[in-house]
């Protein structure tokens, strides 16, 4: 995917602004190129520092068999980046190898580059806890650990250093209300977190992630595991991360992505193997896409 | 539901299938009823409160069991002293901090399992040979309580090892995904969470510590005098019973009743045991007690 000769730069106008809130883009790093700044995807070949993370030709294996191939593009600053695709497809494994959770899987290796403002995050000398606190990940199932609601904020917290009784406290608060659970929990934060229904659940873990001031957030399906309300709920929770955070998104639904994404990229399998098959801004993929494959699957009107 | 009515036979066979389970189920609560019982009826009736407060006299055919009680604790707080810490770190060990595939980790998991598997005369026989002789400790409660701790480790690491593994990964992604670190992960939340596992671990220990006759015969003898310190030769109470109802004619009244003492006393530690751990958990998650 390094050349896209369609790639339709007047798509700029369009995404203007969206890429120009990061700090880093507006930056000495990306001054002197700024018409591949303000592009919407940060271009198939963006300077260092534009793209808050940038993957470049990342393979996976899981033991001998091998689940990406050449995974290539970047994701843009303060954005929503969606990645779709069918089932098995290694939308999630990719995801998981942006915090380097893919370590935690037996006989999963990843090469290739992925930088994350410009620092690659693959090597072996990273500082996986610094990395993970910079890059939070809330999964398909919401997991709150079986603890109160104000320690499931407070525990990673307080491992972080922070032991201040009234910055926990205030931070608690505000994190729980950005995730517009406070009014819900305020009276309750003692009691223990699995007592919440599946939607507060995922929103306290959105919460929890939150809590630890992450640049980049990864969400892997977050809302599969959820009734339709409860979903809605989180979906425009997420929607509204934008700006504040880098987002990164997999999911399953079209019409999700269709609704909170900024961009997009779309997985597929071929040859035995997962390869990322069309990316870009979010309607260009969707009205005009380049790939026959793409263009059946984003207007099969499934999901 | 009328129209999901399974065939005749089908019913037939489900009848006879529950009553069979019904019927192996009463079997063996009916044993274990029956062998209880027998011990409370023969034994109830020597109990009273100068039985626990008393020393034995007449070889323990008369007066009561103080000493023999005290010795069983100490020989029982001896061993968990040292093979809670130690179990608990193998155990978190295998689980946590090596990978399943791991050449060491298989190692010693199937080492433990042939351990768990010697029988405990054999156990009293390395612990005679190395604490009581090699190490000079003699026959005394500490020697005892060190053998009986070599040999609970094994069952006990297995079972803790289980429990760990029984926490959901979910809390290990989880604690990952914040960037906490292995040893908070453990001890903030897969510890709590595996905590009544642990416990059924750790009960399965103490019964076979105040179960165990044969390893005590050679480590902590059978004196039964009051232990002045670990260091002291002190009897334990199922060597007590066995002494009684082998060694000393007349002595069977008073060796069902220790008997009794010894199924009270484990009873209260584990229920004990279970309660306290209940309360504790329930205190971290935040559910109310109830």
């Amino acid at each position: 995917m390094k050349t896209d000769p369609d790639r339709d730069l007047a798509d700029c106008s369009s995404g203007e602004g969206a890429c120009a809130p990061a700090g880093d883009c507006s930056e000495s790093s990306c001054a002197p190129r700024p018409a591949q700044c303000t592009e919407p995807d940060c271009g198939d070949d963006p300077p260092a520092g534009c793209c808050a993370i940038e993957a470049q030709g990342v393979e996976v294996y899981y033991g001998k068999k091998k689940v990406l191939t050449d995974v290539s593009f970047g994701m843009a600053p303060g954005r929503i980046t969606a990645i779709i695709g069918p089932s098995g497809c290694g939308k999630s494994t990719f995801l998981s190898t942006l915090n380097r959770m893919s370590d935690l899987t037996i006989g999963c290796k990843v090469s290739g580059d992925i930088r994350l403002e410009g620092k690659s995050i693959l090597g072996s000398g990273i500082d996986l806890i610094e990395l993970r606190r910079r890059v939070g990940m809330i999964f398909q199932k919401p997991n709150p650990f079986p603890l109160s609601i104000r320690k499931n904020i407070q525990l990673p917290l307080k491992e972080m250093g922070i032991r201040n009784r009234d910055e926990l406290e205030a931070t608690t608060e505000k994190v729980i209300r950005d995730v517009g659970l406070w009014d819900e929990v305020s009276d309750r934060l003692n009691s223990s977190a699995l007592a919440l229904s599946g939607g507060q659940q995922q929103r306290l873990c959105i919460a929890r992630a939150m809590a630890l001031d992450p640049d980049v957030l990864l969400f892997d399906e977050p809302c599969s595991a959820l009734d339709p309300i409860s979903c809605s709920v989180v979906e425009e929770l997420i929607a509204s991360l934008r700006r504040q955070y880098t987002v990164v998104i997999v999911t399953h639904n079209m019409s999700q992505a269709r609704r909170i994404a900024d961009s997009v990229a779309v997985f597929w399998v071929q040859e035995g193997s997962g390869r990322i098959i069309e990316h870009g801004d979010l309607e260009r993929v969707f009205e005009d896409p380049k790939h026959a494959i793409v263009k059946d699957y984003v207007q099969g009107g499934c999901g | 539901m009328d129209t999901l009515a399974l065939p005749a036979s089908s019913k037939r066979e489900e009848r006879i299938a529950r009553a069979m389970i019904w019927c192996v189920a009463l079997l063996v609560t009916g044993t274990f009823a029956w062998i209880v019982g027998d011990v409370f009826v023969h034994g109830i009736s020597g109990l009273s409160l100068s039985f626990i407060t008393e020393a034995p006299e007449r070889g323990g055919r008369a007066g009561g069991i103080l000493p023999i009680i005290v010795s069983t604790l100490s020989i029982l707080a001896v061993s968990l002293v040292v093979a809670i810490p130690l179990g608990l770190a193998t155990a978190v060990l295998l689980a946590e901090f090596t990978r399943r595939d791991n050449w060491f980790s298989t190692l010693v998991a199937r080492s433990l399992d042939v351990l768990a598997a010697v029988p405990s005369i054999v156990f009293g026989l390395f612990g005679n040979a190395f604490f009581c002789v090699w190490l000079g400790m003699g026959y005394s409660i500490l020697a005892g309580g060190l053998t009986l701790a070599c040999m609970v480790l094994p069952i006990l690491i297995r079972s803790l090892e289980a429990a760990l593994r029984a926490v959901p990964d979910e809390y290990r992604f989880a604690a990952a995904a914040l960037g906490m670190s292995k040893t908070r992960t453990v001890l903030s939340i897969l510890l709590p969470c595996a905590a009544p596992g642990l416990v059924v671990g750790l009960i399965l220990g103490i019964g076979r510590v105040l179960a165990e006759t044969a390893a005590l015969l050679f480590t902590s003898g059978y004196v039964d005098r009051m232990p002045e310190s670990v260091m002291d030769s002190g009897r334990s109470l199922s060597i007590h019973i066995f002494d009684l109802a082998m060694n000393v004619p007349g002595g069977e009244p008073n060796a069902y009743s220790s008997a009794v003492v010894l199924i009270l006393m484990l009873l209260i530690i584990n229920f004990t045991a279970v309660w306290g751990t209940d309360r504790w958990v329930r205190k971290i998650s935040g559910q109310s007690a109830t």
